[in-house]
C-alpha cells in the first residue's frame, strides 16, 4: 500500500514484515528512528515472538546477533558511523563465521571532527570485511533491499549491509509502497541455517585455523561474493515478479547507450545525477549514468560491459581514501583496465555537504572541456584551506585544525561564530 | 616390583572425585556417565587449572541440563588449546567469536532460544580473567544488567596467559608477569587489590554469584549445579592456577589452589540477589607466604625478603577473612 512515510519508519516496517527473531540495537543518529520503531513493534507483539535487546554498545549489539544467528534465529540490527567502527571486530567476525545477519547502515561521516551528517566513509571502512553491501537510491529501494537482503543473506549464509544515506533518506518523507505480509512471506522463505548450535548434533564453530587452511577459508568467503554476483540479479528479478516493481540488482543504467560520458555513484545522489543527466542531454551533451547498487560484491564485469563504449567515467563518491584519493574510482579503474576510458574521481558530499545539480553539471562540463585534476574535490573552499596552511607554517602551536577552519570560514562568510 | 603408595585424602574431602563415597554422593566426574564435554586430547599444559576447572564446570552443567547446553567461549588459552583446526576437544555445541564479546554472544543465544520457545536448552559463556574483568567487561555488565538467562564462568589464572603471561586487571599485587617484571623499586605488579569481579557482579544484584576453586571440585560442581537451577544472569568465578604463568610445579596445581583458599586470599562464597548467602569456612588459616613461596612469580618477594610487601599481602588475606567471616573466631561483617 502506498503511504507518505518517513524512510526510517518504512524500513522498520519492512524489517518487521521479514519476521526477524532477534534484534539488538544501540542508538546513534541518524539510525535512531528505525530502532525506536522496531522496539515498539516488538513490545506490542507485532513481530511474533521476536526478542529486542537494548544493549550496552554496538559491539555488544552485533555480538548478540552472532550468538542469535548461530542459534538459527533471523537477526537484524542497524547502525552507522562511530557505531559501525565500534563494532568493527564483530563485523569481520560475523562475516568470517558466515552468519546471515542483516544490518542497516544509515550512512554517516566518521570523526574526528565529529559530524552526524551523511557520507559513505563508514560502510567503506568495512568494505573488505566480507559483508555484502547494497546501496539504496531512495526510500522505496531501501524498503525493497531490506526484504531482498534477508533472502540473499540466508541463501548464501553471508551477512548483508543495506546502506541508505543518513538523513537524506532516513529522515525524508516520501511516498513508499509498503508490501503486504503475504507478499513478503511469498518471497522470503523461513531461515534454514547451514550451521547451527544444536545439542542433538554438536558442532564447534569459530575454531582456530592456521596457515594450512586459512587461505582456502578466505577464498571460500570470496567465492560467496562471486556467487552473490549471480544471486543478486536473480533475487531482484524474483522480487519484481512478486512485488511488480524493479529494485536492486548489481547496477542500474540511465541513458548509457551511446553516452560518451558516464556519471557513476552510490546511493541517493543518483536522483540528483539523473536530473543533471536530463538537463545535460537537453543541451546536447551525450551523458548517461550508472548507479552502483551492489558495492560488495563489486560488479566489475557488469560495469565493464556497461561502460565499455564510454570515453569518460566520472565517479562521484562520498568518501576519501586519505593519502590516495577515490575508493570507488580505484575499483572502477580496475574494472575498466585495458580500455582507453578516462576515469575521474570527484570527492563530494563529505560530512553532509549538499551535492547540487548545478555543481554536477559544471563538473561534467569542466571534465569534458578541460579535464579534472585527480582527485577532484567538489566545491572545496581553497581560501580557507590556504589561510590555515599558512597559519600552520607560521606557528608551531597552531592549535586544533577543525576549530581553526571553522573560525576561518565564519570570518570569510562574515558570520559571527 | 617397586611401587609408590598413593595417598588418598580422607573420605569427605571430595578431592579425588571421591570414589570412596556412595555412588549418589560422588562428583559428576566420578560417574561413568559423565559427558566429557571438554574431551581428552586437547593441548593444555600439564597441570593446567583452567582445563580442570572447565571440565568440571561444563560436565556439571551438562548433568544439570540433561545434556542440553550450548557454550560460548572467549578467546584465550581454553579456546586455543581446545580447538586447533581441524581438531576440537568439544563434545558440545560450542561457539567462539572474539576476545571481548562472549557474554553478548551468549545473550544472543539465549535470546534466540527465547524467540524459538526452546526453554530446555541453556547457554553458558566462559572466558579467562582478561576476557572477563578487562576487555569483555562492558558486555558482561550489560548481560548482568539485562538479567539474560546466561551462566558466565570466569577461569581466573590472574593474567593474560594465552599471549604469554601479561598482566590483567585480575593480576595480584606484586606478581611477576612479562609486563610487570620483577625489576625496579617495586618489582612485579603494583600493590593494589585488582578488579574484584565477584563483588562487581553482586553489585548488579543478579540472582546468583559464586566463587569456586579447583582446590574443591565438589564445591565447584555444587555451585554450578545450583546456578543451573536458577534463571537469569549468573556468575561463577573459578580460581585456576596456571603452572606456566605462575611458575609453579604442574604437580602442585591443586595444592597451590588450596593454599590460596586456606590463606584467605581467595575466599569461597555464594551470593544471591547481591547479598552473600554462604561461605566456605577455613579450618585453619595458613600464612600467605606458604602460598606465595610455591610460585616463581613471587620469587622476588623472598630474595631478599620484602617484609613490607609480604605484610601487605597478608593484610589482604586477613581482610577477606574478616569480610566474609571465614574463620569461626572472626565474626562476619554485616553484608
Ligand atoms: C581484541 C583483542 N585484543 C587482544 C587479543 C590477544 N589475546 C588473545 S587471548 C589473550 C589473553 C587471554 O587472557 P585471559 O582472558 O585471561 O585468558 P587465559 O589465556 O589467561 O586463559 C589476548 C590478550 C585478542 N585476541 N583480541
Ligand atoms: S598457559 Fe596456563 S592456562 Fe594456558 S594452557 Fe598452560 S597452564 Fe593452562
Ligand atoms: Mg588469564
Amino acid at each position: 500500500m502506498k503511504q507518505q512515510i518517513e524512510g526510517s519508519q518504512a524500513v522498520a516496517q519492512a524489517v518487521a514484515l521479514c519476521r526477524p527473531e532477534v534484534m539488538a540495537c544501540y542508538p546513534i543518529s541518524p539510525q535512531t528512528h528505525i530502532v525506536e520503531t522496531l522496539s515498539r513493534k516488538v513490545k506490542v507483539g507485532e513481530i511474533g515472538n521476536c526478542q529486542f535487546l537494548n544493549v550496552e554498545s554496538e559491539f555488544g549489539a552485533l555480538s548478540v546477533l552472532i550468538g542469535a544467528s548461530a542459534m538459527g534465529a533471523r537477526s537484524y540490527t542497524a547502525t552507522t558511523s562511530q557505531g559501525l567502527l565500534f563494532m568493527a571486530e564483530a563485523v569481520y567476525n560475523a562475516a568470517g563465521l558466515g552468519l546471515p545477519i542483516v544490518m542497516t547502515i544509515a550512512n554517516r561521516a566518521i570523526g574526528a571532527p565529529i559530524n552526524i551528517w551523511n557520507d559513505h566513509s563508514d560502510s567503506m571502512a568495512m568494505r573488505d570485511s566480507g559483508w555484502l553491501q547494497l546501496f539504496a537510491e531512495d526510500n522505496q529501494e531501501a524498503v525493497d533491499l531490506h526484504i531482498q537482503a534477508f533472502r540473499l543473506a540466508e541463501e548464501l549464509s553471508c551477512p548483508v549491509m543495506v546502506c541508505m544515506d543518513g538523513y537524506i533518506l532516513t529522515h525524508a518523507f516520501e511516498e513508499v509502497d509498503l508490501p503486504t505480509q503475504e507478499q513478503v512471506d511469498d518471497f522470503l522463505p523461513p531461515f534454514e541455517p547451514v550451521q547451527v548450535l544444536d545439542p542433538q548434533d554438536p558442532v564447534s564453530i569459530g575454531a582456530m585455523v592456521g596457515p594450512e587452511a586459512f587461505t582456502e577459508v578466505r577464498y571460500l568467503a570470496h567465492h560467496k561474493h562471486l556467487q552473490a554476483l549471480e544471486a543478486i540479479p536473480r533475487i531482484s528479478q524474483t522480487f519484481q515478479n512478486i512485488f511488480q516493481r524493479s529494485s536492486g540488482g548489481l547496477l542500474k543504467l540511465y541513458h548509457t547507450d551511446k553516452a560518451e560520458t558516464l556519471l557513476l555513484a552510490l546511493g541517493s545522489v543518483n536522483g540528483t545525477i539523473k536530473d543533471a543527466v536530463d538537463d545535460l542531454r537537453t543541451e546536447g551533451w551525450p551523458v548517461g549514468a550508472i548507479q552502483l547498487c551492489s558495492y560488495r560484491p563489486f560488479p566489475s564485469h557488469a560495469l565493464r560491459h556497461a561502460a565499455q563504449n564510454a570515453k569518460r567515467v566520472i565517479v562521484i563518491e562520498k568518501d576519501l581514501a586519505v593519502g590516495n584519493g577515490g575508493i570507488v574510482s580505484s575499483e572502477v579503474k580496475l574494472a575498466l583496465q585495458g580500455l582507453p576510458t578516462i576515469v575521474d574521481t570527484v570527492i563530494a558530499g563529505l560530512g553532509g555537504r549538499a551535492i547540487s545539480k548545478a555543481a554536477v553539471i559544471d563538473t561534467v562540463k569542466a571534465a569534458c572541456l578541460e579535464g579534472l585534476e585527480e582527485p577532484h574535490f567538489l566545491d572545496l573552499n581553497w581560501e580557507a584551506i590556504n589561510r590555515e596552511l599558512t597559519r600552520q607554517a607560521e606557528q608551531r602551536r597552531s592549535g586544533p585544525t577543525p576549530e581553526n577552519l571553522l573560525r576561518e570560514i565564519g570570518l570569510s562568510s562574515g558570520k559571527a561564530l | 616390583m617397586s611401587y609408590q603408595r598413593v595417598k588418598f585424602y580422607q573420605t569427605g574431602t571430595f578431592t579425588v572425585g571421591n570414589r570412596l563415597l556412595d555412588e549418589g554422593d560422588r562428583t559428576v566426574q566420578a560417574r561413568t556417565d559423565r559427558s566429557n564435554s571438554l574431551n581428552s586430547g586437547h593441548r593444555a599444559c600439564q597441570g593446567c587449572g583452567e582445563a580442570l576447572g572447565a571440565r568440571y564446570a561444563l560436565d556439571a552443567v551438562m548433568r544439570a541440563t540433561q545434556n542440553k547446553m550450548v557454550a560460548v567461549n572467549a578467546t584465550g588459552c581454553l579456546e586455543v588449546f581446545s580447538s586447533p583446526y581441524p581438531e576440537s576437544a568439544w563434545q558440545i555445541p560450542w561457539l567462539h567469536s572474539v576476545f571481548g564479546n562472549a557474554p553478548a554472544v551468549a545473550s544472543g543465544v539465549a535470546a534466540a532460544l527465547r524467540a524459538k520457545g526452546k526453554t530446555d536448552i541453556r547457554v553458558i559463556a566462559q572466558g579467562g580473567d582478561g576476557a572477563t574483568v578487562d576487555i569483555g567487561f562492558g558486555c558482561l555488565s550489560g548481560m548482568f544488567e539485562r538479567n539474560d538467562d546466561v551462566l558466565y564462568v570466569c577461569y581466573d589464572n590472574e593474567a593474560y596467559m594465552n599471549t604469554g603471561i601479561q598482566r590483567s586487571g585480575a593480576t595480584p599485587a606484586r606478581a611477576w608477569t612479562n609486563t610487570t617484571q620483577a625489576v625496579g623499586t617495586e618489582p612485579g605488579n603494583p600493590m593494589g587489590i585488582g578488579k574484584n569481579l565477584p563483588c562487581i557482579a553482586m553489585a548488579h544484584g543478579i540472582p546468583f554469584v559464586a566463587t569456586a576453586s579447583v582446590a574443591d571440585l565438589h564445591d565447584l560442581e555444587t555451585k554450578v549445579t545450583k546456578a543451573m537451577s536458577i534463571r537469569g544472569a549468573r556468575y561463577i568465578h573459578i580460581h585456576v592456577p596456571c603452572p606456566l604463568g605462575w611458575k609453579s610445579d604442574p604437580a602442585q596445581t591443586i595444592k597451590v589452589a588450596r593454599l590460596a583458599v586456606e590463606s584467605g586470599l581467595f575466599p569461597l562464597f555464594e551470593a544471591e540477589g547481591g547479598v552473600v548467602s554462604d561461605r566456605t569456612p577455613i579450618r585453619k588459616q595458613v600464612p600467605v607466604e606458604q602460598y606465595l613461596a610455591l610460585q616463581g612469580r613471587f620469587k622476588h618477594l623472598f630474595n631478599p625478603r620484602d617484609e613490607e610487601a609480604l605484610a601487605a599481602i597478608q593484610a589482604m588475606a586477613d581482610r577477606n577473612i574478616h569480610l566474609y567471616g571465614l574463620l569461626p573466631t572472626k565474626p562476619a561483617m554485616e553484608t
